[in-house]
């Protein structure tokens, strides 16, 4: 009986002691600290920072390359004569560029044409003779040149081969083209050219069906960008 | 002298004055106002190479902790200037390890295939074979979204015995864009016009309306250019009593932008 009453005493105590004193010693039954944790924290400070707009400055690229050139062009059977016309070029790395080229000349009379006097075989807007390609070179020797002890430019030298078409004789021919070149470069950006090709294509203008050869050797000035 | 090759005069006239306009312009001279990316070297030395390219010799070093600033680029090399006023070559890998003025990797902006699967404008030339002649073709293409896109395309025909023009408007569907080697299907419509060579008898230009259907395959390269190869089949709508039907494919390269 005794200690049934104990316990009772006991039991009140413990539940009304913490309440009395505010004590929250008892982790049972005190209100606890993560209560007050859990409460939302209140924000002091409202951050006022504004991102930052970081603009880099862009890195100036140089990989295309548009140029103009000029020099000699041998069409079959129909002469030596001044060649002149524009390229665009587009660098992939270090060893590889596609370009794309057009020209343009004039041709002359064939030999059979000058010594029978009267017979023309074309007439003057078929003896305009134009070409466009595209073609893919490779700089397979590049490397510097030196001018005098102080100075040194960039150089290359590298071999090109592509298609295209020939009008000429009022006829389109489907045109290989192929040859090497080189490449001295002034600075970073201005480039001299001299590049010797070969156009060939498959022709039936003089009567019998043959491979026609014509070769071009021309100068050239390029430009980075 | 002949007198065609004696027009040729002003063209070296011309010639002379661009060199000599070309050595006296030095484009770094007009570079120096505007503001240049300067990276500072973290790993032991940076390399400096006199032309953009593994073969050229490198004649300067930058130590760790020092900064450079990057003058141009060509392809993957770098052309950077020290404090010290040299100037050198300096390959992308080595760049990249460089850091920024945030003390990060520094990041180059490079094309590589991701930005070839969200870039929508293509274009390329391609070269095959039209029913005998030869083609040589041009397109430009337009993504819809990513697995469909317009494309114009133009082509001259080579033959033995006519040449002619064919432009198409064609839609094309990429079933699988994120394969490394990835197939395509085409259907289109347009015009093919044919004339017979000079050195023949002479027939009659012929103007024809074309439908087709085809498929083929795009393989990212590097950079900007895709490899693709693809056959296209074609119904030339004759005014003739039947209809002609003409196999076509090509192969070539594009160039995404």
């Amino acid at each position: 009986m005794e200690s049934r009453l104990r316990f009772l005493f006991l039991s009140v105590a413990v539940l009304v002691m913490p309440a009395l004193t505010g004590c929250s010693s008892l982790p049972f039954f005190g209100p606890g600290e993560d209560t007050q944790v859990a409460e939302a924290p209140e924000q002091v400070i409202e951050p006022e920072v504004e991102r930052r707009e970081i603009v880099q400055p862009r890195i100036d690229t140089e990989d295309f390359e548009i140029g103009v050139y000029a020099g000699g062009m041998s069409v079959e059977d129909f002469g030596v004569n001044a060649v002149y016309g524009a390229t665009i070029a587009y660098h992939l790395n270090e060893a590889l560029f596609v370009e794309g080229a057009i020209g343009r000349t004039d041709t002359e009379e064939t030999s059979f044409e000058l010594l029978s006097g009267a017979a023309q075989i074309l007439d003057d807007d078929e003896r305009e003779f134009t070409y466009y390609n595209a073609s893919i070179g490779w700089n397979i020797f590049p490397g510097e040149a030196f001018f005098g002890r102080g100075r040194a430019f960039n150089q290359s030298f590298y071999v090109i081969a592509g298609l295209g078409s020939t009008r000429f004789g009022g006829d389109d021919q489907f045109t290989i083209n192929f040859g090497a070149g080189y490449r001295l470069l002034f600075n970073d950006v201005f480039a001299l050219r001299v590049d010797f090709r070969d156009h060939a294509f498959d022709t039936d203008l003089l009567g019998e069906s043959k491979t026609a050869h014509n070769l071009t050797g021309h100068v050239g000035f390029t430009f980075f960008f | 002298m002949n007198p065609r090759l004696s027009a040729l005069k002003p063209t070296w006239i011309a010639a002379v004055t661009l060199i000599a306009a070309a050595l006296a312009w030095s484009p770094s001279a007009h570079s120096d106002d505007k503001p240049l990316r300067t990276v500072e070297v973290a790993d032991p030395f940076l390399e400096m190479h006199t032309g953009p390219g593994k073969g050229y010799p490198i004649t300067n070093v930058v130590e760790r902790g020092e900064s450079v600033q990057i003058v141009r680029r060509k392809t993957d090399w770098f052309k950077v200037r020290t404090d010290r006023g040299r100037e050198g070559w300096v390959n992308i890998v080595q760049l990249e390890l460089t850091l920024d003025e945030f003390g990060e990797r520094t990041a180059i902006e490079q094309i590589g295939r991701d930005e070839f699967l969200q870039t929508r404008w293509e274009t390329g030339i391609m070269t095959g074979d039209f029913a005998g002649s030869d083609a040589l073709a041009v397109y430009g293409g337009y993504s819809i979204s990513r697995n469909l896109s317009l494309e114009i395309w133009g082509s001259q025909l080579v033959g033995n015995f006519s040449n002619g023009w064919l432009g198409t408007v064609n839609v094309v569907h990429e079933t699988f864009p994120e394969w490394r080697v990835s197939p395509y299907f085409t259907i289109g419509a347009g015009v093919v016009s044919t004339s017979p060579k000079s050195t023949l008898v002479a027939q009659e230009d012929r103007t024809d309306q074309v439908a087709l259907v085809g498929g083929g395959f795009r393989a990212y390269v590097t950079r900007r250019f895709v490899l693709r190869a693809e056959y296209k089949s074609y119904v030339v709508l004759t005014s003739r009593d039947e209809n002609e039907e003409v196999e076509e494919w090509k192969v070539g390269f594009g160039f995404f932008f």
